[in-house]
């Protein structure tokens, strides 16, 4: 019997970490096709054609730039700390690409289906700072560190106002579980937390782009002021691997905010619906979300750093505070949901 | 049983006057008006306090003891506030630091101690005493351009936040070895079954962290400096309202764990020793400082001894007599550090012989920090003799009276360097160009002045107060009284 | 052994070494990232303890906001003087070191004294006890009167930090 359990607990392990490497990989080519749509979005926003040469509509041209990028000189400035400045991307990586785990793609389908899942994607995202710190501070180099200061302020700054909209979420639900979260919106598209929750939607929102460091509010890489920001000093596969995490980062956001406010893996109307077909949902959702990120980043002015300093502590946070009230006065008299 | 929150009204109006100084701070920025509504506060709260004496019971899931001890606590702290807010303007005015956040801070210091006397769980002692502690190391920087002012805050915050984790980690290993929070119910589980040798060391911790704060002797090099480098108001409310409520947290950790304490001859022989090595070394060091404030320093210093005095002796005698004495030199010291304060201008009047012919210039001032010192050094008939006299009798009832006899020696020794500013306030000719102080204070320091010496002829009244509170203090029944 | 004492092991291994390395390193970044370390161990600490919402908590509020701002204080701060901050050995440190030998040597005599731990029976499992629905109704219920209170303290922290760190503080207008 004892073997037995034992081999149950390795199948168990087996299937997460086959998962786990299947969301990986998944995550890198989504990686790469959405630098592909960035830039033939841009093209399309800015009235040009964008990149056509590289394979049919120009879709191996990412394959092309890792390459190039694979052959490049590995180099690490004299002066900077040679461990930390390996050590960042590493951490950025690592913090963009571990969020997904507790993120459901069907009902039962996550790599771990944890009780505080919601939490632990907070604490996964607020370690994601330490990467850009590191990453300026280690370089050596004035432009880095501030672009490195920079993010990190910003990412404390907005972690405020997202946190307070996760809690309106989490009040809706009655659970820290992501499944639960997704269940509790069903599959009337009515009561998905992007209606029933406006305010904390817009908040999340504009918060999880911030996070993401995407623009409008791309301070800490402000070529005019800064050079390349936190990553001037980075180069080849070690730029890559910050390039990787931001665009993770970008579709993992997506991710969160499909299950959190956009009812997740449900169908509309279709509330038995087998788990390829929930999949399919939440792919096409996210692929929604990921459009309006660079439908943004194309269409947005950046801002100056005052105006997002006043923005995130002045407007969001009071606001989503409100928000939080609201839901909560809201749960309190119609009893939940 | 009265109701949470009738019992525990004075603790949640200052809590929610503080957040109202805020708002009013931040609505209208005007220091001068923050003050007066701080002094309300502090009268409000201080009048709640002996409206609600005779309300006893626990409060909020058993959070909160409250009864007279709390309540004549309280008062206590409230006095201390009340006095220092009245006594600091002109200070922070000469010093160009009159921010109204500064009566802000004090009134959350209060609420702090007032935690910490009400305390019954270890969560909300250590709430209070950080509290209190955290608005103290504010008020130690708030010279913010001065260096000293800069390292007195440094300095006590490190040896504070020192002193809080050593608490805390007393705190963690009484949970260990007990598994409660609340005090009343660790002393039912030590009795139950033995106090255990993790307990012993918590305890050890816990105790540590409030020597800290009273700056009993191996934990008071402190001291000095801080009270030297702050703000002299900030220095009067930090040897005054912050020591009776570690005091009076002191005294509601001790008697929770009376029947373990007095069956222990190890914890009566260490507090003897720390409250005597107190005593001396502050008294000593004290002989040997010429600048007033860190006279004063080290004069605290040897207070705390005299009244660790009570401590040893385990009696409701001696803690009635911590808590008059507490009374006593709340209104005597913050006397005489308000009289620095006032006579402290930009030259740094601060030695004793810048204090020579004061009486000429000024004879109701002088005659006022001639009772303060008077009091200080324990001269009959003022208050601060009967402080002493209630607390070293306390200790020859408890068969402690060797400990008593090196009481009465320091005292012999302090009154070397009290005098010393009375004999020049009186005795020399003035150097110089006379002290300049406003007239209007002059009579502040009196009234505090006779208050201590209707304190020292009239003190049956308040002792009858202080031995009542102890009764209503709703103290463990297992303790025998 | 079973495989959560295999992982204690592991977990308190990871803490002393991260610890030593906090206290050892020459280099301020360094041992602040040390120190990050030794919390997300702890954290994995709790979570065997079967309390996850603490586990995560902790990795939010210690490892997540508390070192960052750390990190941002030691790197605007330029702290990266090395020989500055290495002292010698002195009278005092010797005896810092005696005392810290004192009380190890204690805590090790307690631990093998084996002092029974008292265990507080209760009608939930570990699990239950460690879920944010408890840990939530046990602070707005028992724990209300702390839990509210704190707001207070938070509060003093913020108008005394203001007050010692912000610029040009102004005065208000003499009386």
């Amino acid at each position: 019997m004892q073997y037995l359990a034992v081999f149950f607990l390795a199948m168990e392990l087996a299937h997460r970490v086959a998962l786990g490497v299947v969301m990986i990989t998944v995550i890198i080519l989504s990686v790469v096709l959405t630098v592909w749509s960035e830039r033939r979005v841009a093209a399309f926003i800015q009235h040009r054609v964008g990149p056509n040469r590289v394979g049919p509509f120009g879709l191996l041209q990412p394959f092309a730039d890792v390459m190039k990028l694979l052959f490049k000189e590995d180099v690490v400035p004299s002066s900077a700390n040679r461990f930390y400045h390996v050590l960042a991307p590493m951490i950025s990586l690592f913090a963009a690409m571990t969020t997904v785990a507790v993120v459901p793609f069907a009902n039962g389908i996550a790599i771990a289906d944890v009780n505080v899942g919601m939490l632990y994607i907070l604490a996964i995202t607020s370690l994601g700072v330490y990467g850009l710190t590191i990453a300026g501070w280690a370089s050596n180099n004035k432009y880095s560190l501030l672009g490195g200061l920079r993010s990190s302020a910003q990412m404390i700054s907005y972690e405020l106002a997202m946190g307070l909209s996760v809690v309106s979420v989490i009040v809706l639900a009655d659970s820290l579980n992501m499944t639960n979260i997704v269940e509790s919106q069903t599959a009337n598209p009515l009561y998905w937390n992007c209606f029933r929750n406006f305010l904390g939607f817009v908040c999340f929102t504009v918060a999880a782009f911030a996070e993401c460091n995407r623009a409008p509010f791309d301070l800490p890489e402000a070529e005019q002021e800064l050079v390349g920001g936190y990553n001037t000093e980075f180069g080849a596969m070690k730029f890559a691997m910050f390039f990787l995490a931001e665009y993770a980062n970008m579709i993992v956001a997506s991710m969160v905010i499909v299950t959190l406010f956009l009812g997740g893996y449900q169908v509309p109307f279709w509330s038995e619906a087998p788990w390829f077909v929930q999949v399919g949902a939440f792919a096409a959702k996210t692929v929604l979300m990921i459009f309006v990120f660079i439908w943004v980043r194309w269409s947005v002015p950046r801002f100056k750093y005052s105006q997002l300093m006043n923005l995130g502590w002045k407007s969001l946070l009071p606001l989503a505070l409100l928000n939080l009230l609201l839901v909560a006065a809201g749960v309190l008299l119609l009893g939940g949901k | 049983m009265p109701n949470d929150y009738l019992l525990s009204l004075p603790i949640l109006a200052a809590a929610g006057w503080s957040v109202l100084l805020i708002i009013l701070e931040a609505m209208l920025s005007r220091a001068a008006l923050t003050r007066v509504f701080a002094m309300l506060g502090f009268a409000l709260v201080g009048g709640l306090s002996v409206i609600g004496f005779p309300l006893q019971g626990l409060a909020f899931s058993e959070m909160l003891r409250i009864g007279g001890f709390q309540h004549f606590a309280n008062i206590i702290f409230c006095l201390s506030g009340l006095l220092v807010v009245a006594l600091s303007e002109k200070y922070l005015d000469d010093e160009n630091v009159h921010y109204g956040e500064y009566y802000i801070v004090a009134f959350i210091s209060v609420v702090g101690m007032m935690l910490l006397a009400a305390a019954a769980n270890m969560a909300i002692l250590f709430i209070g005493l950080e509290m209190m502690s955290i608005a103290l190391y504010v008020l130690a920087g708030l010279m913010r351009r001065d260096v000293r002012s800069n390292e007195a805050a440094m300095k006590y915050f490190l040896l504070g936040a020192f002193a809080s984790g050593l608490l805390l980690y007393g705190i963690s290993l009484i949970y260990g070895a007990t598994g409660e929070l609340a005090l009343h119910k660790i002393a039912i589980a030590i009795q139950t079954g033995s106090a255990s040798m993790l307990f012993w060391i918590g305890f050890g911790l816990l105790i540590t962290g409030f020597l800290f704060k009273i700056s009993a002797v191996p934990f008071h090099q402190w001291t000095p400096d801080v009270y030297d480098g702050s703000p002299t108001p900030a220095a009067a409310f930090m040897s005054t309202g912050a020591k009776a409520a570690a005091f009076s947290a002191l005294i509601v950790v001790v008697t929770n764990f009376s029947t373990l304490l007095q069956n222990s001859p190890t914890w009566s022989l260490v507090i003897s020793s720390i409250a005597l090595a107190t005593m001396v070394v502050g008294n000593i060091a004290a002989l040997a400082q010429e600048n007033l404030k860190r006279m004063l320093a080290y004069s605290s210093v040897a207070h705390a001894g005299y009244m660790l005095v009570g401590i040893a002796a385990a009696t409701p005698d001696g803690y009635s007599g911590i808590m008059f004495y507490t009374l006593v030199y709340t209104l005597m010291n913050i006397g005489a550090f308000g009289v620095v304060a006032l006579l402290e201008s930009k030259e740094n009047l601060l030695l004793a012989s810048d204090y020579a012919g004061l009486f000429k210039h000024r004879p109701m001032l002088a005659g006022a920090m001639a009772v303060f010192m008077l009091s200080l050094a324990g001269v009959p008939p003022l208050g601060g003799f009967i402080g002493k006299y209630k607390v070293f009798a306390a200790a020859v009832d408890a068969k402690l009276t060797w400990l008593a006899l090196a009481g009465v020696l320091a005292s012999a020794v302090s009154a070397y360097y009290y005098l010393r500013v009375v004999y020049f306030m009186f005795m020399r000719d003035p150097v110089g160009e006379a002290i300049s102080a406003p007239a209007t204070s002059s009579l502040a320091f009196a009234l505090i002045a006779v208050a201590v010496v209707l304190l020292g002829v009239f003190p049956t009244e308040i002792l009858r107060i202080t031995d009542a509170a102890l009764k209503f203090a709703q103290l463990p029944t297992q303790t025998g009284f | 052994m079973d495989v959560s004492g295999i992982l204690f092991v592991f977990l308190g291994a990871q803490i002393i070494v991260a610890t030593v390395g906090t206290v050892w390193s020459r280099n301020p970044v360094t041992s602040a990232l040390f120190l990050v370390l030794n919390f997300f161990a702890l954290g994995g600490l709790y979570l065997l303890l079967e309390a996850q919402f603490i586990a995560v908590v902790q990795v939010i509020v210690y490892a997540g906001a508390i070192m960052v701002l750390f990190l941002f204080t030691i790197m605007l701060l330029n702290l990266d003087n090395e020989r500055a901050l290495a002292e010698k050995f002195d009278l005092r440190k010797g005896f810092a070191v005696l005392l810290g030998g004192v009380l190890l040597v204690e805590l090790l005599y307690i631990i093998g004294l084996k002092t029974p731990i008292p265990i507080k029976q209760t009608a939930l499992t570990t699990v239950q006890l460690g879920e944010a629905k408890y840990i939530g109704r046990e602070l707005l219920t028992n724990f209300l009167f702390p839990f509210e209170i704190v707001s207070i303290l938070l509060l003093l922290a913020v108008v005394g930090a203001i007050v010692l760190a912000k610029k040009n503080f102004t005065t208000s207008p003499k009386s």
